[in-house]
C-alpha cells in the first residue's frame, strides 16, 4: 500500500467524530433521495402496469340514463378507442357487525367476461356467474375492513327495495386505487366500498333496460381527449350529463397524480439541504486539517511529491465520508422505501405494488456524494495546492484581530475577557459564524416542517370535524327531494337538530375559462354547516351571490364583484349570470356556495334538496342507524365520527413514519453540525485554551468560552430556525396541497418546543463529547508545540 | 548546600523526586532522585541539554505535572498529593508562566492578556502597570498578529508577573527570538525579580544566560549536576552569545 494511501486511512480514523458526522448527514440525505424517487417510480410505474393490464379508461361521463344506441355513436367519434357503457349507482348497505349504515357503489359487469374497459383484478373468490341480483364481487378494502370473505351476505337498499347481496369474491379495479365515498377526501374503508354487480340485476333493478348512465372510453392514440370531450357533451347534453372529464379529473387518479407530483418535490428539496450541510461539514473540516498539516505538505512537496498528487490525498478526506454515505444511504433508502411503499399500498389499492429502485438512482447518489466532495474539499484543496514548500514550512501566521464593532461601540468592555475572547472570535469570521448558525438553524427548520405536517393535519381536524362540521350523520339522497321528504326524517325520534343543503352539478365560465362545479346552496343562518376558513374563521355565506373557494376563483381568474356564467347541467339545465360575492380560503376542495333560496329560484323548480344534516341524540344512536339502512332513496350515509376515526387511523401511521424519520434525521443533522464546530473549535483552541489552563483558569471558565461559544451559535440558530421552519413548512404546504386539498400552515407551540428542547439536548450532547476532550487535553504538548 | 539561611524555610522545596515515563514497552527516567530548594527572590537559571530533564522539572514545578516519585512542597503545601483543584488554585495564586512561544491569545489585545490574569488573580497588579513595566505602555491596544515576537514574549512576561506570582518560570524564553529581542526579553525578567522580588526560574540550554543568574544549576541526564552561585551577577545587557 502506498504511503500516502496509509496516511489517509491511519487519519481518517483519527478523525473518526468528524467524519461520522459526515457520513451521518449525506447518509440521511441520499436516504432521502433513494427512498422519495423510488417510492416515486415504483407509485408510477404500479400504476402504468394496473391501467395498462386492466385497460383503465381515459374518459368518463356519468348521464341521467341514455339508450344503449348512444355508446355506438360515442364509440364512432374519432379518436375513439374503445367504450364501455355500465349502470352505476349508490346504495346504503348493512353489513352485519356494523351498526352504522354504510355506502355501497353498485357497478355493472358483464357476466363471466372481462369488462371491456376499467377490468376487474379478482383478488378472492371468483366473479359474478349469474345474472341474479344477490351475486356481487365486493372491493377488497371494504371486504378487509370488515372481516367478510366470499360466501358472507350484506343488506342493500336498491330503488327502495331491501336486498340480500352475496358476494362471491373480492377485487380491485383501477379505478378505485384510491377508493373514497363521493364528496368525501378520506377513504374510510369499512363504511365505503365497491360491489360489482350483473349489468342485468342492475338494469331491472334500477328501471335501466337498454339504457345506461355511466361511459368511459379509451383514446387512440394521438387523439386530442379536448376534442373528444367536447363531442361527447354534445352528445349527452340531454341525456342529464354532468360534463365529460379526463383522466386527471377522475378522482382517484387525481389523487395519486398529486401524490407523485408531491414525491417529486420532496425528492430535491431535503437531499439539497442535507447535502448542503455535508459540503459545509467537509469545508470545515478540510480546511483545519490543511491547516495544522502545512508542515506535512510541505515536506511532501519538498521530497517531490506533485501539488495533483498531495491534492488527490487530500479529496480522499472529503471522498471517504461522501461515498460511504453515499452506500449506507442508497442500502437504507431502499429499505425505507419498501417500508413507505407499504405504507402507501394502505392508502392506495393497487393490483400489484411494485418496488422499484432505479439504476439511474444508485448511480446518481454516486455522483451527488461525488460532487459533494469536490464542492467540500474546493477550498481546502485549493490551499493545498498554492502553498509553497518554503512557505508551508512556517508556522502560520497568528489570525488577524483588528479592533472589531465590539471595541469601537466600547461595548465590548462591559465583559469579562473570558467573554470577550468568545465575541471576537465570533466577530472575527462573521461568515464562518452566520454559517454555522445558519446550518444548525437548517436542523431546526427540518424539525419545525417534520411536525408541521401534524399541526397541519390536526388544524385540518379541528376546521373539518369540529368547526366546519358540526353534524353527526349526513344522509345523502339518490334524487333531489321535496323539502317535505327531509322533514320525515328530521321527524324520527332521536334527531335533535338538522338542516338541509341541495347540490347542483354546474358549468361556471368566466371569460375562456370553466369548469364542472358543483354548486352547494345553503339555507341562510346554518349552523350545522359553516363556512370555516383555513385559519378556522366563521365565515357568514354573504345572502346573495356566489362565494367560491380561493382555488377555485383563482382557477377561474375570477374576483369578488366579477360575474360568472352558471350552466346547470341537470334539471332545467338553465343559464344565469350570478356575481362572486366573496372568496373563502377553504382547507379541502374546490366549493362553490350560494344562498339556498338563490340555488332553488336559479333551478326553477319551486325548491328540493339532495342531503340532510343531523344532530342526533347519542343514546338513539343505534336505532337511528337501523332506521336510516332500510331508508329507501338514499345513496350515502356520512358518519362524522366514523369518518374522523378512520381519518385519524389511516393519517397517524403514515405520518408517524415519515414524521419519525425527519426528526431522527433532522436530530442526526443538529449533532453533526453542533458536534462537527465544537470539535474545530476545539482543535483551533487548544493552545489558547491549555495556555489559560497553565495560567490557572479552571476547566469550567475555559469550557464556558469554547461551549459558550457553541450554545451562544445554538441559541442564534434557534429564531433563525424557526423562522427558516416556517418558510420550509410554506413550502411544503404548497408542494403537499392540490386543487383537491391544501396543508394549512399551523403550528403548535409544542412544535417549536420540541425543536427548542431538540437543539438544546443535542448542544448539550456534542458539548459534553467535546468537553471529555478539553479536559483530557495535554497541556505540555500543547504548549511546547508551534500552532 | 541549598540552603541560604538556615533559619528561613524554602518557598519550594524539591524532595527526591523523579518522573519516568511509559512510552509502549519502554519506560524512560526523565528525572532521577532531583532534590533542591529554592528561596524567596531567587534568579535561578536550570541549564541543560535538550533531554536533560529540565522541561519536566519545571512542569513538575509548575503543577503541570505530577512526579513519579519524591515530594513537591510550596510553603507548607505538598502539591504532590494536591487535588486537580487545588493545583489550578496554584498555578492561578503563585505561579507565573512565560513560553517559548509566547502562548499569547490571539483574539486579545496586549492589555486584556494581562487582564487575563488579573480579573482571576486575587491582587494583582494593574495590568497598565505590567505592561509598563515590560516597555509596552503605548503598544497595549494591539493585537498579537499586529506585534513582534520580542513584544509578544514582553506581553507574555507581564501577563505572568500581573498577578504578582511567588514563583515566575520561563521556559526557554528566548528561544524563538533573535540576539537583540532575547536580550530585551532577559532584561524584562531581570527587571521583574529584582523590582518585584518575585523568584524566577529560567530554563534553558544557552549557558551564555547563567551569567544573570543568582544560582546556576545543570541537569544532566535527569540529575543535578551542578548546583552553584554566581560570584558576580551580570547584567543582560552584558551577556553575550
Amino acid at each position: 500500500m502506498q504511503p500516502l494511501t496509509r496516511k489517509l486511512q491511519r487519519e481518517l480514523w483519527h478523525l473518526k467524530g468528524q467524519m461520522f458526522a459526515v457520513v451521518a448527514v449525506v447518509t440521511c440525505g441520499i436516504a432521502v433521495f433513494v427512498s422519495m424517487s423510488s417510492v416515486k417510480h415504483s407509485l408510477e410505474a404500479s400504476r402504468w402496469n394496473y391501467y395498462h393490464r386492466y385497460r383503465f379508461a381515459d374518459v368518463f361521463v356519468q348521464v341521467k340514463r341514455a339508450p344503449e344506441s348512444l355508446s355506438w355513436m360515442a364509440a364512432r367519434m374519432p379518436g375513439v378507442a374503445a367504450v364501455a357503457t355500465r349502470i352505476v349507482t349508490d346504495v346504503t348497505i348493512d353489513v352485519p357487525g356494523l351498526d352504522e349504515p354504510a355506502t355501497g357503489r353498485l357497478v355493472s359487469i358483464p357476466i363471466r367476461g372481462e369488462p371491456p374497459l376499467n377490468g376487474l383484478h379478482i383478488v378472492a373468490g371468483r366473479t359474478i356467474e349469474t345474472d341474479r341480483i344477490d351475486e356481487v364481487v365486493a372491493s377488497k378494502p371494504f371486504m378487509e375492513a370488515n372481516g367478510l370473505k366470499p360466501g358472507d351476505r350484506v343488506g342493500a337498499v336498491i330503488n327502495g327495495r331491501r336486498q340480500e347481496l352475496v358476494i362471491v369474491g373480492s377485487a380491485l379495479s383501477p379505478e378505485y386505487i384510491y377508493e373514497v365515498q363521493p364528496g368525501s377526501f378520506f377513504p374510510d374503508k369499512r363504511r365505503f366500498g365497491v360491489f360489482w354487480i350483473s349489468r342485468r340485476a342492475l338494469e331491472s333493478a334500477l328501471d335501466m333496460d337498454g339504457a345506461f348512465n355511466d361511459l368511459s372510453l379509451t383514446l387512440t392514440q394521438g387523439a386530442s381527449e379536448k376534442e373528444v370531450i367536447t363531442r361527447l357533451d354534445l352528445l349527452f347534453e340531454r341525456y342529464g350529463s354532468l360534463g365529460a372529464y379526463g383522466r386527471s379529473e377522475q378522482l382517484s387518479d387525481r389523487f395519486i397524480s398529486d401524490e407523485i407530483k408531491q414525491l417529486g418535490t420532496q425528492i430535491t428539496l431535503l437531499p439539497a439541504i442535507f447535502l448542503g450541510v455535508a459540503v459545509f461539514l467537509l469545508n470545515i473540516v478540510l480546511q483545519r486539517l490543511v491547516s495544522t498539516q502545512r508542515e506535512q505538505i510541505a515536506v511532501l512537496k519538498a521530497m517531490g511529491y506533485a501539488g495533483a498528487a498531495i491534492g488527490r490525498h487530500y479529496l480522499g478526506f472529503a471522498l471517504a465520508p461522501t461515498l460511504t454515505g453515499a452506500l449506507f444511504g442508497t442500502v437504507s433508502g431502499a429499505w425505507l422505501g419498501t417500508r413507505l411503499v407499504r405504507i402507501y399500498g394502505d392508502f392506495y389499492n393497487f393490483a400489484e405494488l411494485v418496488y422499484v429502485v432505479r439504476p439511474q438512482e444508485l448511480l446518481i447518489s454516486v455522483l451527488l456524494s461525488v460532487v459533494a466532495a469536490a464542492a467540500g474539499a474546493l477550498l481546502a484543496l485549493r490551499r493545498v495546492m498554492l502553498l509553497p514548500p518554503a512557505e508551508a514550512m512556517k508556522p502560520e501566521a497568528p489570525p488577524v484581530f483588528r479592533p472589531g464593532m465590539l471595541e469601537r461601540s466600547g461595548f465590548g468592555r462591559r465583559f469579562p475577557v473570558p467573554a470577550r475572547i468568545m465575541l471576537r472570535n465570533i466577530e472575527r469570521r462573521p461568515w464562518k459564524s452566520a454559517l454555522s448558525v445558519f446550518m444548525i438553524s437548517l436542523s431546526v427548520a427540518i424539525l419545525i416542517a417534520g411536525r408541521f405536517t401534524y399541526d397541519a393535519v390536526d388544524r385540518m381536524v379541528a376546521v373539518e370535524f369540529d368547526a366546519k362540521h358540526r353534524e353527526d350523520v349526513t344522509v345523502v339522497f339518490t334524487d333531489p327531494m321535496p323539502p317535505s321528504v327531509a322533514h320525515s326524517i328530521a321527524s324520527l325520534d332521536g334527531v335533535l337538530e338538522h338542516e338541509y343543503y341541495r347540490e347542483e352539478p354546474a358549468r361556471l365560465v368566466f371569460g375562456h375559462r370553466s369548469r364542472r362545479q358543483t354548486l352547494k346552496g345553503l339555507p341562510a343562518s346554518a349552523d350545522l354547516q359553516r363556512l370555516v376558513d383555513a385559519g378556522g374563521r366563521v365565515v357568514e355565506l354573504p345572502v346573495s351571490g356566489l362565494m367560491l373557494t380561493r382555488t377555485l376563483a383563482d382557477l377561474l381568474g375570477v374576483k369578488p364583484g366579477d360575474r360568472l356564467q352558471v350552466q346547470l347541467l341537470q334539471g332545467s339545465r338553465r343559464t344565469a349570470e350570478l356575481p362572486v360575492s366573496g372568496t373563502i380560503d377553504e382547507i379541502l376542495g374546490l366549493s362553490a356556495y350560494l344562498p339556498l333560496d338563490e340555488l332553488d329560484r336559479l333551478a326553477g323548480d319551486g325548491g328540493a334538496i339532495n342531503a340532510a344534516c343531523l344532530r342526533i341524540d347519542p343514546s338513539r344512536e343505534v336505532s337511528l342507524y337501523r332506521q336510516f339502512k332500510r331508508m329507501p332513496g338514499v345513496s350515502g350515509i356520512t358518519l362524522l365520527k366514523a369518518l374522523r376515526s378512520s381519518f385519524d387511523e389511516l393519517i397517524a401511521e403514515s405520518m408517524l413514519t415519515s414524521t419519525l424519520i425527519l426528526t431522527l434525521f433532522a436530530c442526526i443533522l443538529a449533532f453533526a453540525v453542533i458536534y462537527n464546530g465544537a470539535r474545530i473549535s476545539l482543535s483551533e483552541r487548544a493552545r489558547e485554551l491549555s495556555s489559560m489552563r497553565v495560567l490557572g483558569f479552571t476547566e469550567r471558565e475555559i469550557s464556558l468560552i469554547l461551549l459558550g461559544e457553541q450554545a451562544l451559535f445554538c441559541l442564534a440558530a434557534l429564531p433563525l430556525g424557526f423562522l427558516l421552519g416556517i418558510g420550509l413548512s410554506a413550502l411544503l404546504s404548497l408542494a403537499l396541497s392540490s386543487e383537491l386539498y391544501r396543508l394549512p400552515l399551523a403550528f403548535s407551540p409544542a412544535n417549536f418546543l420540541f425543536a427548542f428542547a431538540v437543539v438544546i439536548i443535542v448542544g448539550a450532547l456534542s458539548g459534553l463529547a467535546v468537553w471529555r476532550r478539553m479536559v483530557t487535553l495535554d497541556l505540555i504538548a500543547v504548549l511546547k508545540t508551534r500552532e | 548546600m541549598n540552603a541560604r539561611d538556615g533559619s528561613r524555610a524554602p518557598l519550594l522545596r524539591v524532595e527526591g523526586i523523579s518522573k519516568v515515563y511509559l512510552m509502549g514497552d519502554v519506560s524512560v527516567t526523565a528525572l532521577r532522585e532531583v532534590s533542591l530548594d529554592f528561596w524567596s527572590g531567587e534568579l535561578v537559571v536550570l541549564l541543560g541539554a535538550s533531554g536533560s530533564g529540565k522541561s519536566t522539572l519545571l512542569n513538575i514545578i509548575g503543577g503541570l505535572d505530577v512526579p513519579s516519585s519524591g515530594h513537591l512542597i510550596f510553603r507548607e503545601l505538598d502539591l504532590t498529593t494536591a487535588t486537580k483543584p487545588a493545583m489550578t488554585d496554584f498555578r492561578r495564586r503563585s505561579i507565573g508562566f512565560v513560553f517559548q512561544f509566547y502562548n499569547l491569545i490571539a483574539s486579545l489585545t496586549a492589555l486584556e492578556n494581562v487582564q487575563l490574569v488579573t480579573e482571576i488573580a486575587d491582587d494583582p497588579m494593574p495590568a497598565e502597570e505590567a505592561l509598563r513595566l515590560v516597555g509596552l505602555a503605548d503598544r497595549m491596544g494591539h493585537f498579537p498578529a499586529q506585534l513582534s515576537g520580542g513584544e509578544q514574549q514582553r506581553v507574555a512576561i507581564a501577563r505572568a508577573v500581573a498577578k504578582r506570582p511567588e514563583l515566575l518560570l520561563c521556559d526557554e524564553p528566548t528561544g524563538a527570538l533573535d540576539y537583540r529581542t532575547g536580550k530585551l526579553v532577559l532584561e524584562v525578567i531581570e527587571r521583574v525579580n529584582r523590582e518585584l522580588g518575585t523568584t524566577t526560574l529560567v530554563i534553558t540550554h544557552n549557558s551564555a544566560i547563567a551569567g544573570m543568574a543568582d544560582r546556576v544549576i545543570t541537569l544532566r541526564s535527569g540529575e543535578v549536576a551542578e548546583d552553584r552561585r554566581n560570584a558576580t551577577k551580570l547584567t543582560p545587557s552584558e551577556l553575550s552569545w
